[in-house]
């Protein structure tokens, strides 16, 4: 049997998260409003208007082009792609057709095996939303909100080898646009939709079998379901004998299946042509440069620098990098703290985040800071606290926002290791146990742990277990 | 001269169902109209960059601030047919 390997390209429209539209200054996010509130004369295409771009909607697409690697061009040009749809008010959509944005670029995009997989992208270019068709009650009716709402569309080369390398694009890309904040990238609002188009060959094979498309999958697990199952069919089709035929694929995310559609218009059928009413879009070097300077670093670059210059494992890079103003914050922690940054690591991934998942806040939003963080850790290496006062201190310290050494002062969290003080609840501990004592002293020696327990309950975990283990051993012994 | 094909083809671009009788005569008037418009392809161009504008070289861009826009009955005062708030549309509409 042949083994076969999949060649799959993805189309992504991003939604820009602009305030307003690309042409016109309507509010561009109507996803809590009703329908047909965020309109005006120019994206409703009304006769004998006029649009203009928005500023930061093109500055928005520099960085994101620049974060692709991608090429920005000094001048574009808006192009009219003309198809009637209820959804479409001015009977063309304003996009970019020959002359787009930006050119080239590509993603390194890390495999879980450790590998990199360069995926190219042929062009970046703006173009418009349409609006939306609904049916309701047998009804189709037209809500206009969505038009002129800035997009940017990517499309990949045919790079990448399996349904799960999809996936990961898409999981990296959303992470880019909300890393740069061009877009919320929330796949349920369709902020990132995804086309994808999908063939197979046996492995490999350089040349590139006929493809089918599947349209309207919109989550990165719908990505990775239907790609997966319309490989499946292609190979069954193919041992079976048959050819692949370019079909158009609706992904039906209800049913969990493929559906054919009916095809579409061909490229020559939509008769681009230049946007009359709108001037090229000129992007020179002073300009470019004054957007540029605020391209941060990016999140995979950020993910092996961590991994390099703190020697993270690869799992609490990625888990840190996760977010920007996590990385941000991990970094500030590192340098105050000055100590192991694995340390600062493992508090981070295991209280901090649990925190900031139960809160839904972000790392720069919390009032446990990072330098507060630090000061807890050092407290905790310094002996001042032991480790669970200083899990609770985290605690205190976000709902109090005070500082960590202030709150142990105060509530005399510090760590009990005057060997009298505990000696003596040691020895209350014992008296009042006298059953427990004496299937200790009968060999049952795990019982230890609990009366380290039960010091520890009464002293509030102030006292330091090791000195109370070894004076109760001492004490039983 | 355009075949029939192509009046047809571009029939269902445009959403237009034709007779038998206006799919010949659109035959006819198209074509003359593509006709004329050729005469301008004996034009010798070569040398000449494609012109889209002819407007000073420089963009024009508006900030990112939000103003008011229609309301609802504004816009959906020429609808031939609206039901909440929106537009309402015939269920079928040929090719999609
Ligand atoms: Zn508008």
């Amino acid at each position: 049997m042949t083994d076969y390997e999949a060649v799959i390209g993805l189309e992504t429209h991003i939604q820009l998260n602009t305030k307003t539209k690309i042409f016109c200054s309507c509010k561009a996010d109507s996803w809590s409003d009703a329908p047909n509130t965020n309109i005006c004369p120019v994206c409703s295409g009304l006769p004998g208007v006029l649009p203009v771009p928005n500023k930061a909607a093109i500055e928005k697409g520099m960085l994101l082009a620049a974060a692709m690697h991608a090429e920005i061009q000094p001048l574009s040009y808006f192009d009219r792609k003309n198809y009637f749809y209820p959804d479409l008010p001015k009977g063309y959509q304003i996009s970019q057709y020959d002359m787009p944005l930006a050119r080239g670029g590509y993603m390194q995009l890390p495999l879980p095996d450790g590998s990199v997989r360069q995926v190219s992208i042929h062009k970046l270019h703006i173009e418009e939303d349409a609006g939306k068709t609904k049916n309701e009650n047998g009804l189709r009716l037209i809500d206009f909100n969505r038009c002129g709402v800035p997009l940017i569309e990517m499309v990949t080369g045919p790079d990448l080898r399996s349904a799960d390398e999809a996936a990961q694009y898409l999981t990296r890309l959303r992470q880019l646009l909300r890393w740069l904040g061009v877009s919320e990238a929330d796949m349920e609002k369709a902020h990132l939709r995804c086309d994808a188009n999908v063939s197979i060959r046996p492995k490999g094979a350089a040349y590139l079998n006929p493809k089918t498309e599947i349209k309207n999958v919109n989550s990165i697990e719908a990505v990775r379901e239907a790609v997966g199952k319309e490989i499946e069919r292609q190979i069954r089709e193919v041992e079976a004998g048959h050819k692949i035929e370019a079909w158009t694929l609706e992904w039906d995310e209800d049913a969990g299946v493929l559906r054919k559609m009916r095809s579409k218009e061909t490229e020559a059928d939509y008769r681009y042509f230049r946007e009359p009413d709108l001037l090229p879009v000129r992007i020179h070097e002073e300009w470019k440069q004054k957007v540029l300077s605020k391209l941060p670093e990016l999140p995979l670059e950020r993910r092996n620098r961590f991994i390099n210059q703190y020697g993270l494992p690869e799992y609490d890079a990625d888990i840190l990098t996760g977010d920007r103003s996590l990385s941000e914050y991990f970094e500030t922690a590192v340098k105050t703290y000055s100590g192991d940054p694995k340390r600062v690591s493992n508090w981070l991934m295991n209280d901090v985040l649990r925190m900031l998942n139960e809160s839904g806040l972000t790392a720069d939003q919390l009032k446990l800071t990072p330098q507060f963080l630090a000061e807890i850790i050092k407290l905790v290496d310094a002996g001042t606290i032991n480790n669970n006062t200083g899990k609770n201190l985290l605690e205190k310290v976000q709902q109090t926002g005070r500082p960590p050494a202030k709150l142990v002062e105060e509530e005399g969290l510090a760590r009990v290791s005057d060997d009298s003080a505990i000696r003596s609840v040691c020895q209350e501990v014992l008296a009042e146990s006298p059953k427990e004592v004496e299937s200790y002293k009968s060999g049952k020696v795990t019982l230890i742990g609990w009366f380290v327990g039960q010091v520890m309950k009464k002293m509030r975990g102030k006292a330091d277990p090791n000195i109370a283990r070894k004076i109760l051993e001492e004490l039983l012994g | 001269m355009l075949t029939l094909q192509e009046v047809e083809h571009i029939a269902i671009l445009a959403r237009l169902e034709l007779s038998a009788e206006e799919k010949e005569r659109f035959r006819r008037q198209l074509s003359a109209i593509l006709e004329y418009a050729a005469r301008l392809q004996e034009l010798d161009t070569s040398g000449i960059p494609p012109t889209s504008s002819v407007l000073p070289p420089r963009s024009v861009l508006r900030p990112d601030a939000v103003e008011p826009g229609l309301s609802v009955e504004e816009l959906l005062k020429n609808a031939p047919r609206s039901e909440n708030g929106q537009f309402r549309v015939p269920p079928v509409l040929g090719l999609e």
